[in-house]
């Protein structure tokens, strides 16, 4: 049973990764739009890539 | 009429007007322009990806277009970036999107422009040296979107910050729950394998590490809540949830610590993650009617043109306009405050101040009211009364004291709530007493019956029940084109038992109707056609609409607030108001008129009438089926109210009312024990709106009237309040349901915890259960769309 020792920390990190991953997500502001990204990936080819930003967040 | 073909125009969509401005293949010169402008910066690309949507405005560039004061809303930071945000309206798809963000960022100095289209939101951060903001608004305007400027800042970001707060309070609760579940699986299956005593007790700590703190992080709304109600002497639903919580939290730690068989940590996180659900679900069906409501308050940020004493110009907002002091209203545009006209002639549309659908003269010394549309002439207005003093501002305050009364409203769950929790508190604290006092137990043993007790009664169900219909039946509606404002109403809209309509703009389609095309000689119609194709008055496009092969005629004058005239070899042709074309004869009729004057002819009368929607007599006759009264309260003359009553089906009609007068018929039916619906569009009808138990406005309404009312449908026809009231009736059914349903478990369960046979296993089973059966039962509304009369009686 001293595997559990190991088992249960490395599960409930990779549990806090994913949860951390997702609250950044929310704070970054990509559910702010869903209807827009869903669609804007359609129409990037055209363009060059956006020079990366952060001042995405209005709020 | 004859079909004949014709093409659409290559910018927005719309037929093609023979003789057009715009050539063969543009409605106008405005779409000609934009089709242009998009070419030559080789944005070509839009026309092929775009789809129109029929349910947005049409993407025709304004020839007037009205003023904004973008300079007051325009931010700028000390290192010069300007930023300013936009409400667009007109998007019709993705491709607009990219179109107007792609023509922004061609222009010189932008540094940012996206928009949010789910919002319908733009933020533009620009250079302030390099280019103003009224020529990146031009930019976007000119191909025929519409831009409002608002302030950011009066838009809830309160509520935002709240629903983003609750979102991840669920996350983490969600996140903790499945991980102890996680942990009491292996326990309860260990149980029956002989798991060891310390295994059992390391998988406990392991919950309360994961558990204590996801409940101290995600259940403050609910200790809040609590805490308010009890400072304010008083219980709500929190009180025993965060009783049942914090006490769950607390004694299960202190079992772990004596190395105790049973721990409801699970239960403890569970618990919350339910209950946020219902809270977040509830929290998205108020947002989504916020946002709404939102859009409607960038229209104030209107500019307007004032002339100065010395003669000069300057544009700003209407806030500046003082009594006595002298402003500019351009044909198009709306007029800022109250007062009398001092130059210009102009006919000026005041329906959505009165309901008259035919606009009024205006003269000079004739009074004109804020709100009101300016349609033919420049006119030049002397400032009588402004801001809290016009008469638009004494509807909207009348439409708030109404609106007081409603606030009293109390929704259904909150009722049910209210009778509950003392329930649950005295059966917590009488299975305590009872087994420690009668029962001999210790007191550890009953704390632990009378947890049980707190989590198997509390409302995981009960709170899930209401929030989770809403955000359906919200759904559904959408799909309708039916917005729901107010998150309350469907639960009025079930219970209510008479329709008041409106007359213009509600029950007719608001816009004349030419009426008498085969009384008159073909020869009479094609000149007066050829004639009022060069004028956008109401009764001129009535006189146009639907024919074909129209040769608009040369040398057109237009005489504001009289009518049109041509000079022709045998003298001058008039088409306009009666006595301006000479007519002696009277007829007093429900109807507007335009005469046809001719040298050596006889005049002739053209008809017009704000005809009926289509569907109104159907579907005001399946309201009086399904048993409701149905009443006409209406601003306008008594003859025209009651042609409309009459082919509408409706026998109790009242003309003539003012908005005061609507609102105390309305008080009048509400004493005598009626739950009203109010269904109307019109500025005169807000405070009505506002007073009624429930309301309902069509989206063409004025913006005050859309903020009044409860609910705003899309489209030319009636039919959905009929959908409205279906929704409405079928989830206070599964609301009710849901209700008995969660009762139901808890008469079931509560006689098993007060006899204290309730194990952590038993809880967490019962609670996930009830709430699984409570959404399920919910979604049932989503299914069956349409009309799915039949499977409504099984029900």
């Amino acid at each position: 049973m001293t595997v559990l020792l190991f088992l249960i920390p490395i599960a409930l990190i990779l549990g806090l990764a994913a949860l951390g991953a997702f609250l950044w997500s929310l704070k970054s502001g990509q559910y702010e739009d869903m209807e827009g990204a869903a669609n804007r990936i359609l129409f990037d080819d055209d363009e060059p890539p956006l020079p990366k930003k952060d001042d995405d967040k209005t709020d | 009429m004859t079909e004949v073909h014709r093409s659409t125009c290559l910018h927005c969509g719309e037929l093609v007007p023979p003789g057009s401005s715009g050539g063969a293949t543009f409605c106008c010169s405005g779409c000609h322009a934009a089709y242009e402008i998009i070419q030559g910066m080789g944005l070509e690309g839009y026309y092929k990806r775009r789809s129109l949507d029929p349910d947005q405005p049409l993407l025709k560039p304004d020839e007037q277009e009205s003023r904004f004061d973008f300079e007051t809303y325009t931010e700028v930071s000390k290192d010069g970036i300007s930023t300013l945000h936009l409400m667009v309206e007109g998007l019709q798809c993705a491709a607009c999107v990219w179109l107007i963000e792609m023509v922004l960022k061609q222009q010189d100095g932008v540094h940012h422009a996206r928009i949010n289209m789910t919002t319908r939101r733009l933020v533009l951060k620009w250079d302030n040296t390099k280019v103003s903001a009224d020529e990146l608004a031009h930019s976007v305007t000119q191909l025929g979107y519409r831009l409002a400027p608002y302030d950011p800042t009066l838009i809830s970001a309160e509520t935002t910050k709240r629903e983003k707060q609750l979102m991840r309070a669920l996350v983490v609760a969600g996140f903790a729950a499945g991980n102890v579940m996680l942990f009491s699986v292996s326990v309860w299956a260990g149980h029956s394998q002989g798991m060891g005593e310390y295994t059992r007790n390391f998988m406990h700590w392991v919950s309360a590490l994961i558990a204590l703190p996801a409940i101290a992080y995600s259940a403050r709304p609910f200790f809040t809540s609590a805490i308010k109600a009890l400072k304010a002497k008083r219980t709500n639903m929190d009180v025993p949830i965060s009783l049942a919580v914090i006490l769950a939290a607390s004694m299960s730690l202190f079992e772990t610590m004596r190395m105790g068989e049973h721990v409801y940590f699970d239960s403890a996180i569970s618990l919350v993650f339910f209950l946020l659900i219902g809270r977040y679900l509830d929290s998205r069906a108020r947002g989504r009617a916020r946002s709404a409501g939102e859009n409607l308050m960038g229209l104030r940020a209107r500019a307007v043109t004032i002339l100065l004493e010395d003669g000069t110009r300057e544009i700003g907002p209407p806030s500046r306009l003082k009594p006595g002091m002298q402003f500019l209203v351009a044909a198009g545009e709306r007029i800022a405050a109250d007062g009398i006209v001092l130059s210009g002639e102009s006919d000026v549309d005041a329906q959505l101040l009165n309901g008259e659908s035919v606009p009024e003269r205006c003269a000079p010394k004739s009074k004109v009211f804020a709100g009101t549309l300016n349609l033919s002439g420049p006119l030049t207005v002397e400032v009588s009364a402004v801001g809290e003093d016009t008469l638009l501002s004494e509807i909207v305050r009348l439409m708030e004291s109404a609106e007081e009364a409603r606030a009293k409203y109390v929704a259904l769950a909150d009722r049910v709530a209210r009778l509950y929790a003392p329930v649950v508190h005295i059966l917590a604290f009488g299975a305590f007493a009872g087994w420690w006092l009668i029962g001999g137990q210790s007191w550890q043993e009953a704390l632990m019956i009378s947890i049980a007790v707190l989590i198997i009664t509390c409302p995981c169900a009960l709170g899930l029940a209401v929030p989770a219909v809403q955000v359906v039946a919200g759904g559904r509606l959408l799909q309708r084109g039916i917005l729901m404002k107010e998150g309350t109403a469907l639960e009025r809209l079930a219970t209510a038992d008479i329709f008041v309509f409106d007359k213009t703009g509600t029950l007719t389609q608001g816009q004349p109707q030419w009426t008498n095309a085969d009384e008159i000689s073909e020869a009479d119609i094609e000149l007066a056609t050829s004639m009022a194709m060069t004028s956008k008055h109401p009764l001129s496009r009535a006189l146009t609409q639907n024919r074909d092969n129209i040769v608009p005629a040369k040398s057109i004058v237009e005489v504001p607030g009289s009518g049109l005239k041509l000079m022709t070899a045998k003298g001058e042709v008039r088409l306009g108001r009666r006595d301006w074309c000479g007519v002696n004869q009277h007829h007093d009729t429900v109807e507007a008129e335009l005469w046809l004057a001719r040298p050596e002819a006889e005049p002739v009368r053209f008809v017009f009438t704000d005809q009926i929607r289509a569907d109104a007599a159907d579907t005001i006759s399946a309201l009086k089926q399904q048993g409701f009264q149905v009443v006409l309260l209406s601003g306008d003359r008594s003859i025209a109210v009651e042609a409309a009553a009459k082919s509408a089906g409706i026998s109790d009609w009242h003309a003539d009312l003012k908005p005061a007068e609507k609102v105390a018929h309305l008080e009048k039916l509400a004493r005598q024990g009626l739950k009203v619906v109010m269904v109307g569009d019109g500025l005169n009808d807000a405070p009505a709106l506002a007073a009624a138990h429930v309301s309902l406005s069509p989206s063409s309404a004025a913006d005050v009237s859309q903020t009044a009312s409860d609910i705003i449908f899309q489209g030319k026809k009636l039919a959905p309040i009929l959908e409205a009231l279906r929704v409405a009736k079928r989830s206070d059914r599964l609301i009710k349901q849901n209700f008995a349903l969660s009762f139901i478990y808890n008469l079931l369960t509560v006689p098993l915890a007060l006899s204290g046979l309730v194990t952590p296993l038993i809880a967490s089973i019962a609670m996930s259960t009830s709430s699984l059966v409570v959404i399920s039962n919910s979604l049932r509304l989503a299914k069956g769309a349409g009309a799915s009369n039949s499977k409504d009686k099984q029900i």
